[in-house]
């Protein structure tokens, strides 16, 4: 449910889109916003062709993203309690680097 | 425990040279500014404790997480756990299926 007064531009929305951050990229550094577009597109789409290969990827100061399997195993429905087959799958799975751990939690230094 | 980059791994040199050739028309100086940039502007939005969502990739979400008591595996002591913000993501059904189809 979204709050009364909802505004999609809103500073408190506390949200940032890929459009918005495009937006902001082509404000920062002077680039229109279809060359600030390229740009964001390249970077999501080289990360995402990486996992794909089942390759690491590793962005100093951001984080790293890797590819983890899961077997297969039986479960249950815990609604119905029927027993289901989930196959084995593979999942992204994302760490976030020491600096943006570290920013997000107010630069405390240990 | 440093996780060091392997050969195989993309780096943000690799994205870099990604964006260099699809911008076209900019310098390696400038294509590696605007991919500092990128990352940069994410970094800040968390900071300030708000949701980046990336429409065919995934949600990076900041939870405050309560402080609790934990014990020390090794001495078995009880020690406090200061309440903190963890950094999570969440994989969109595009990444995911990515992942799944291609081998």
């Amino acid at each position: 449910m979204k709050p009364k007064g909802y505004e999609p531009r809103d500073r408190t929305r506390c949200e940032m889109t890929k459009g918005e951050l495009i937006e902001v990229i082509a404000q920062r550094d002077g680039f229109n916003l279809k060359k600030a577009e390229i740009v964001v597109n390249t970077i999501c789409d080289s990360m995402r062709e990486a996992l794909q290969k089942g390759e690491r990827v590793e962005i100093r100061g951001f984080g790293s993203f890797e590819v983890r399997e899961y077997n297969a195993y039986r479960g249950r429905n815990p609604k119905t309690g029927e027993e289901v087959y989930v196959r084995a799958k593979k999942a992204p799975f994302y760490k976030p680097g020491k600096e943006l751990r570290e920013r997000i939690n107010g630069s405390r230094k240990n | 425990m440093g996780h060091f980059a392997g050969s195989d791994d993309m780096t943000k040199a690799e994205i870099i040279e990604r964006v260099y050739e699809s911008l076209g028309g900019h310098s390696k100086k400038e294509s590696a500014d605007i991919v500092e940039m990128v990352f940069e502007t994410i970094k800040e939005t968390l900071e300030r404790g708000e949701k980046i969502k990336i429409s065919g990739f995934g949600n990076f979400v900041v939870r405050q997480k309560k402080e609790r008591t934990g014990r020390n595996p090794q001495t078995g002591d009880e020690i406090r756990i200061a309440p903190r913000k963890v950094l999570t993501f969440k994989p969109s059904q595009v990444l995911k299926s990515a992942i799944n189809d291609e081998d």
